[in-house]
């Protein structure tokens, strides 16, 4: 695998984005070439060695590509969105969209990322060391259509409106979450090791939710089913179960229906 | 203003019969001329279809529903990029609910010039207009809905003709409206009590009427006005299996009314997207293709005409007028929502769909359209349309015009659905090998609805003295055999004339044209009951006053093109 490596050396005014920053766009270009690249600050087109130096190389493909940021990126959006395969390793903080879209290959931040990281992600890692904001593998807004594939974990904290209308997939979050976990999913899997809010899973129909820590407020649509010892995340614990959320429409199973499933730690 | 002289293209023009001809156009001020020496500019056509300027009889760009179509479907404009300023275009975005701009641009790029807004909500008129108005290029008109109206259902129970007349001409005038729209008659007041009319003799709560005694009356009002176009109806049942008894029914009520007009028009109903009401079987299990049952009628009744609402497979976003029928396309997809009660007069609901190829359903409703379309004996009578955005985008028509008029590239999409089997066995598609003319293709994107909409002597033709709408796409009927280049030509207009301004320049809009918006000023005789009727209810009932709820032409539009009829009696 070849490395490029693209480090900021100038704060744009306003914000970048660079949809271009992924192995799929960059692989097979040469360190010169990519500085010539357009990125976007609003309708201005600029180019990447206006703000960034490049070195390196990139493989013949993306698969063989990987690409490592070093310096703040607070100012730049779109950072391995829709990539597909090869690495994407940033050495700092990012703005919104980091992974948006993504369908494969790994992305590792070592540091936090804005707000609509992974969304609709269908595939693919994505590894934050901080903390992620709003929504986290999220639906883009007003579609149906939530993360479907992939892992996604957090080290630290993540915001609200996480894994919204999630089918499939899982987000594992070392530290607490705002409110809205899960809204509207149907499949997928949240693992909260800190705290929680407040709703958590509504008008969910499937997917899961496993919550070490404490919920402020508990949403009204579930109900007790059981407890069940479980090994999750590494860690082994009882939990009691909930399923809901009973207002939502459920599909069925040999009769019975399939509920969202809520475990929180004993 | 210029004079163009296209050159040497092949015309095809059913208004006079011309089937692919090589010959010239003339235009000269704005109009189609027999013979012009010393053109300002020439336009080498060889090679070229030559036709008149696209109409579309149905459409939902503008006005209130559109408008929420666009805000509540952020995701919509993912689908496609926003293109931005290029020349004199206007940046231009939204995939199945495209802005006003995009709008224009797209039907301009297919070689339209007229297109009418089939359902205007008569409360948000002002909101129509606005829009139509900042829609560049395009001829347009707005047709506002009548049958679920409190006054008219008032007046049409008590069979007060006179009155139902006096009121629709008063309001026609009120809100720059062209025609009588109809969707769902009755049922969309019934779902204001959580009711629908599913048949046209199930009464309406309080009202105590029919569809049958809504859509009869609107008929006879239609002609007692002698207005342009016929009642233009979405009749009951919309979208349910075996609703094609239904439409039976209700098409047979056009029989014995005699059109009354001075604009050309032969037809006394014109039925809507009538692919969503020819289904038969009895649920979506054993959901079949009546559309023969319903073509034959049709084909045998010259009082009726039709659009079809082609089903064109793609994700898209439902709006129509038919409240109820929305609820329960959400209760089946379990999308998001929108629902709307305007006050006296009507209501509205929007619900995203996506029509897949391999759901069996989507695949019939798609057999459907293009069966019946196949099945028509006269193409002046039958257009083509998706109800936009309902069965489809707009801009789907060219790849329309590649399913009927090639067999091969219908068998190819049948080919590649997952239950091709149950599909072609639901509908008689896959016997017809029918493939249409570019004549007949003609007959169903202008000429025929010009006719329909009584605009037939100005648009919709390549006759001197007609308004100089034409379009040249390339594609060369005489070489051309890849159905794809049928699908590419006729979405890249290369020339677009609207009212003798060249728009289109070598695939290049250079110009945002000079667009009208006609409407039907109706003079009947005064009617001091309907005055007062009018003035009280606004005072009683109305959230807005009068004097806000008419739409002022120096205000709400651009270019007004009334169209005046007497029938004082
Ligand atoms: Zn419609």
């Amino acid at each position: 695998m070849n490395t490029v490596t693209i480090t900021i050396k100038k704060q744009p005014d306003l914000f970048l984005e660079a949809d271009c920053f992924t192995p799929d766009a960059l692989a097979g270009k040469k360190a010169d070439e990519i500085a010539e690249l357009p990125v976007f600050i609003g309708k201005t087109v600029e180019k990447i060695g206006d703000y960034f130096t490049v070195s390196g190389e990139t493989g013949p493909t993306a698969d063989e590509t990987r690409l490592v940021f070093n310096g703040d990126f607070t100012k730049v959006k779109y950072i391995g969105a829709k990539m597909s395969t090869g690495e994407v390793v940033l050495n700092g903080d990012a703005d919104m969209y980091v992974g948006s879209w993504m369908s494969g290959g790994k992305i590792t931040v070592n540091g936090s990322v804005g707000h609509f990281a992974a969304t609709a992600m269908s595939g693919g890692e994505l590894n934050i060391t901080g903390n992620a904001g709003n929504y986290l593998g999220a639906a883009y807004r007003g579609d149906w259509r939530g993360m479907s594939k992939g892992k996604i974990t957090v080290a630290g904290n993540v915001g609200s409106d996480c894994a919204t209308f999630m089918t499939g997939g899982e987000i594992e979050i070392g530290g607490n979450v705002d409110v809205h976990v899960m809204t509207h999913a149907d499949g997928g899997k949240v693992i909260i090791h800190g705290n929680a809010k407040s709703r958590l899973g509504g008008q969910a129909t499937r997917g899961e939710i496993y919550l070490f820590g404490t919920v402020d407020v508990m949403m009204p649509g579930y109900v007790k089913a059981g407890e069940t010892e479980l090994t999750i995340g590494g860690t082994k614990a009882v939990f009691t179960i909930y399923d809901g959320d009973q207002g939502e429409r459920h599909p069925t199973r040999k009769g019975l229906p399939i509920y969202a499933k809520l475990y929180l730690k004993k | 203003m210029t004079s163009i002289l296209i050159k040497n293209g092949f015309v095809i023009d059913p208004v006079q019969g011309i089937r692919g001809d090589k010959m010239d156009i003339a235009i000269n001020d704005g109009k189609i001329v027999k013979n012009l020496s010393n053109p300002d500019k020439t336009i080498d056509a060889s090679g070229m279809v030559v036709m008149a300027g696209g109409v579309d009889i149905h459409s939902h760009v503008a006005g209130a529903k559109v408008n929420v179509g666009r805000t509540f479907r952020p995701e919509d404009k993912l689908q496609s990029t926003y293109a931005p300023y290029h020349g004199i275009r206007h940046m231009a975005g939204g995939t199945s609910v495209p802005t006003v701009f995009k709008t224009a641009y797209m039907y301009a790029d297919m070689g339209y010039t007229t297109v009418i807004e089939a359902a205007m909500p008569p409360l948000y008129a002002r909101h129509t207009h606005e829009e139509m108005r900042d829609t560049p290029i395009i001829d347009e008109a707005a047709l506002p809905m009548f049958g679920n109206n409190w006054f008219v259902l008032d007046y049409l129970k008590r069979g007060e003709m006179d009155n139902a007349a006096a009121y629709i001409a008063w309001l026609l005038r009120s809100t720059k409206g062209y025609g009588i729209k109809c969707v769902n008659p009755g049922g969309t007041e019934a779902w204001a009590w959580g009711l629908n009319c599913l048949s046209i003799d199930d009464p309406v709560p309080y009202f105590d009427i029919t569809p049958r005694q809504i859509v009869s009356g609107l008929m006879e009002v239609n002609e007692y006005l002698h207005l342009p176009h016929s009642l233009h109806l979405h009749s009951n049942n919309l979208g349910n299996p075996g609703n094609y008894t239904t439409t039976l029914d209700t098409l047979k009520l056009s029989e014995g009314i005699k059109p009354n007009n001075n604009f050309g028009r032969e037809q006394v109903l014109h039925h809507t997207h009538i692919q969503f009401h020819s289904y038969g079987g009895t649920t979506w299990a054993d959901f079949e293709s009546k559309g023969k049952e319903v073509m034959d009628y049709i084909n045998s009744h010259p009082a009726v005409t039709c659009d079809i609402g082609f089903v064109t497979l793609d994700e898209t976003t439902t709006m129509t007028g038919d409240g109820p029928f929305e609820y329960h396309l959400n209760k089946l997809n379990h999308l998001k929502w929108a629902n709307t009660d305007v006050e006296l007069e009507c209501g509205s609901g929007i619900v995203p769909y996506v029509y897949s190829k391999d759901v069996y359903v989507c695949g019939v409703q798609w057999s459907i359209g293009l069966e019946m379309a196949l099945l028509a004996k006269d193409h002046m009578r039958c257009y083509l349309t998706t109800d936009h955005p309902n069965a489809g985008p707009f801009w789907r028509y060219p790849r329309i015009m590649k399913w009927l008029m090639s067999e091969k590239a219908r068998n190819d999409v049948l080919a590649t659905m997952k239950n091709e089997d149950k599909v072609r066995d639901r509908s008689t598609l896959g016997s017809i090998d029918r493939e249409l003319t570019l004549y007949e293709i003609a007959q169903m994107t202008r000429a025929g609805p010009a006719k329909a909409l009584g605009l037939g002597s100005s648009v919709g033709g390549l006759v001197p003295g007609m308004q100089a709408d034409i379009a040249v796409y390339p594609y060369n009927p005489e070489t051309e055999s890849d159905p794809e280049k049928i699908e590419w030509a006729f979405s890249h207009a290369k020339y677009l004339i609207k009212s003798g301004e060249v728009i289109l320049n070598d695939g290049e809009v250079v110009s945002n044209g000079n667009k009208k918006t006609y409407w039907v000023d109706v003079k009947t005789t005064p009617n001091r009951q309907v005055e007062r009727d009018i003035d009280q209810t606004f005072v009683k009932y109305y959230t807005v006053n009068k004097n806000n709820y008419e739409v002022n032409e120096h205000e709400f539009m651009k270019n007004p093109c009334v169209v005046q009829i007497d029938a004082i009696q």
